[in-house]
């Protein structure tokens, strides 16, 4: 997966204008050339071990288990990485790709933040320029974030059209590449977008579950019966369940953001909301009204707020290889502090919604199950916002 | 011959886009026929979609105003009927919408009711060559031309995009997303020569154009010329009363280039 045309089963595929495609073919080409470069994979080895700090620990949470007193859980803590979670693994990947096509520019839509600010962060360490596109509304409540970026010599514009939030970034940041194509990369941030963009960025981010396969045989001596992951675009979901994929004894369940309710408008979770269609280069589920007008979704958590997912967790939907839930708004701030208060750590609201839905379904199985949880980043950059929904307003 | 390439037979052509429903549809319909009085040669309809990627901000607005006033797809095709039936529209009539839009719909549904109504031709910017067929097989069976975009960056893939088209050719003057511009750098004149060399298709160039002297010189290398984001910030200015200045504009536009 996926097929020579970018196709995971019916989903993916090349939906942009003809401007962008020789960009998107020199991409595919380029990547083609380099993923199996041994001299390439050295390069990006070593920056994810001396630069991003990886491997990330599978740490085993005790407490948590205990007192949910099921299965056995363990957390992949991307939330250790460099930057404060997994975004950077693609980015780093990313960037040296874009760099060994002569690029000098980097383009990144960002939600929560946390893609920008890695984007920044790679165009820092490589010396190139780079701007990031952010929806008023989330440099609003990421307002952490938008300074980090611009501390790290990134140009931040906030994006006014639309619902002002992810989509709309998205959406910017394509517009974008189409009038500067030759010296700018795309520096897409999820597993979305016009092929090649899916595959990219699953086989940067599959470094999570590469690492967590080897953790968990080396700790527990099997393998996981469940992999909980976040689900928005899906890249730090898709890393942690691609290379359990083939192993069908292991449940591969996808977090998504309800909202305020699957029963309400106020909501993010495509798979469970939304239908067949063609956006933002791809083929997938989207949420949608009758006329194909794509939804004004919302999520308390700004990574997750949007209204498509990724093709290959499309597929893994389709065949039922992969499950997804949607967790509310309450649920994921409920799980926020539990996880801080249990395990001594704040996650990001977006990984929240993971550990919300262990809570549920941990208490449920035997104690030998075992089961991993992927927080995908920290949740220093919530408080502020989490602090708000509780009643309680601080300065950040 | 379908009747867009007949539209190419009297001289160069003049192609007006405009935002359906914007402000509302009565008004989209009588500056359609305005701009068929005034010499248009094919009028581009465009059915809002609430995030257009390769538009522009004045064309991105107008199609967010026509959705918040309750323009749907059904009520274009409502529109479009009224036009052939009841308002004298003969001009070949082109759909300008997004893949999400005709997809959602059912794409035989879509083609078989625009087949029906009088639609001449479809224009999907987010559909690119590789991904066209879905759209295009379909289209073939109702006589419904699918008009294929080349761009700058196109190079090589001309002769495939190209040697495939039908109805006309849309050339993208410019990078970037449909708006006004003061100043168009392509070599258009290389860039239609390149096409014509590998089709007989007629082609019209769009994005950024919007004075007499811009259409001049572009209708010197292409076969018409089509004209979006100036319209639709005459309909934003004038709302309900656009009519007599889109009509004005569009005979200003057409006495340019022909």
């Amino acid at each position: 997966m996926p097929d020579s045309k970018g196709r995971f089963g019916i989903h993916g595929g090349q939906y942009i204008p003809e401007t962008l495609m020789n960009a998107v073919i020199e991409l595919e080409e380029a990547y083609n050339h380099y993923k199996d470069d041994p001299e390439f994979n050295k390069e990006l080895t070593e920056l994810f071990n001396e630069y991003a700090g990886r491997p990330s620990n599978l740490y085993f949470a005790e407490k948590m288990t205990k007192d949910l007193g099921g299965a056995r859980i363990y957390l992949k803590r991307e939330d250790l990485n460099h930057t404060g979670s997994h975004k950077i693994n693609n980015v780093l990947g990313q960037a040296l790709l874009a760099k060994k096509m002569g690029k000098t520019r980097l383009i990144a839509e960002t939600g929560a933040g946390q893609h920008g600010v890695a984007t920044a962060t790679a165009a820092a360490l490589f010396g190139m320029e780079c701007v990031v596109f952010m929806g008023k509304v989330d440099c609003e409540r990421q307002a952490l974030n938008v300074y980090r970026m611009k501390l790290l010599g990134a140009e931040v514009i906030p994006v006014t059209s639309g619902t002002a939030t992810l989509k709309d970034a998205v959406s910017e940041c394509m517009r974008e590449w189409t009038t500067r194509i030759d010296d700018t990369h795309y520096c897409l941030g999820s597993v979305m977008g016009p092929h090649p963009f899916p595959t990219i960025v699953r086989d940067f981010q599959a470094v999570i579950s590469r690492e967590s396969k080897a953790q968990i045989l080396e700790k527990e001596g099997r393998l996981p019966d469940y992999v909980l992951a976040c689900c928005g675009g899906g890249s730090n979901a898709i890393g942690s369940f691609y290379n359990y994929i083939g192993d069908k004894e292991v449940n591969l369940i996808g977090c998504e953001a309800a909202g305020r309710g699957i029963d309400t408008f106020e909501t993010a979770a495509t798979l469970n909301t939304g239908k067949l269609g063609i956006f933002h280069g791809m083929k997938s589920y989207f949420c949608q009204d009758e006329y194909g007008q794509i939804a004004p979704v919302y999520s308390i958590s700004a990574g997750l707020d949007y209204p498509g997912i990724g093709p290959e967790h499309a597929y893994l939907h389709d065949t039922g290889r992969a499950q997804y839930v949607a967790i509310t708004d309450d649920e994921a701030v409920n799980a926020f502090e539990y996880l801080s208060r249990t395990e001594g750590i704040i996650p990001a609201i977006e990984s929240a919604h993971a550990v919300a839905y262990a809570m549920k379904l941990a208490p449920t199985l035997d104690k030998d199950k075992i089961m991993i949880i992927t927080i995908s980043g920290r949740g220093d950059k919530d408080c502020a916002a989490i602090a708000r929904y509780r009643g309680e307003n601080i300065n950040e | 011959m379908s009747n867009i390439a007949k539209a190419f037979e009297n001289g160069k052509a003049f192609i007006p886009f405009i935002t359906c429903g914007d402000p509302d549809l009565e008004t989209t319909a009588q500056c359609i026929v305005e701009m068929q009085k005034e010499g248009a040669s094919i009028v581009e309809l465009g059915i809002p979609f609430s995030d257009p990627t390769a538009e522009g901000p004045v064309i991105m607005e107008a199609s967010l105003r026509a959705l918040e006033g309750g323009c749907t797809t059904d009520k274009v095709f409502g529109m479009v009927k009224r036009l052939r039936t009841e308002l004298g529209v003969t001009i070949p009539l082109v759909f300008m919408t997004y893949a999400n839009v005709v997809f959602s719909y059912g794409i035989e549904r879509f083609c078989q009711k625009a087949s029906e109504y009088g639609i001449d031709g479809i224009i999907l910017p987010d559909v690119p060559y590789e991904e066209k067929d879905e759209f295009d097989s379909v289209c073939r069976n109702y006589g419904v031309d699918f008009i294929s975009l080349i761009a700058p960056t196109s190079h090589e893939r001309i002769s495939m995009v190209a040697g495939s088209a039908s109805g006309f050719i849309y050339i993208v003057s410019s990078l970037g997303v449909t708006g006004v511009r003061s100043n168009i750098t392509t070599d258009i004149p290389s860039l239609c020569a390149a096409v014509k060399a590998v089709t007989d298709v007629p082609c019209a160039i769009g994005f950024g154009i919007s004075t007499p002297e811009q259409a001049a010189e572009m209708s010197k290398s292409a076969d018409g010329v089509i004209v979006g984001s100036a319209i639709v910030k005459i309909v934003a200015q004038y709302g309900k009363d656009a009519p007599a200045h889109v009509g004005e504009y569009v005979r200003s536009m057409v006495s340019a280039i022909r």
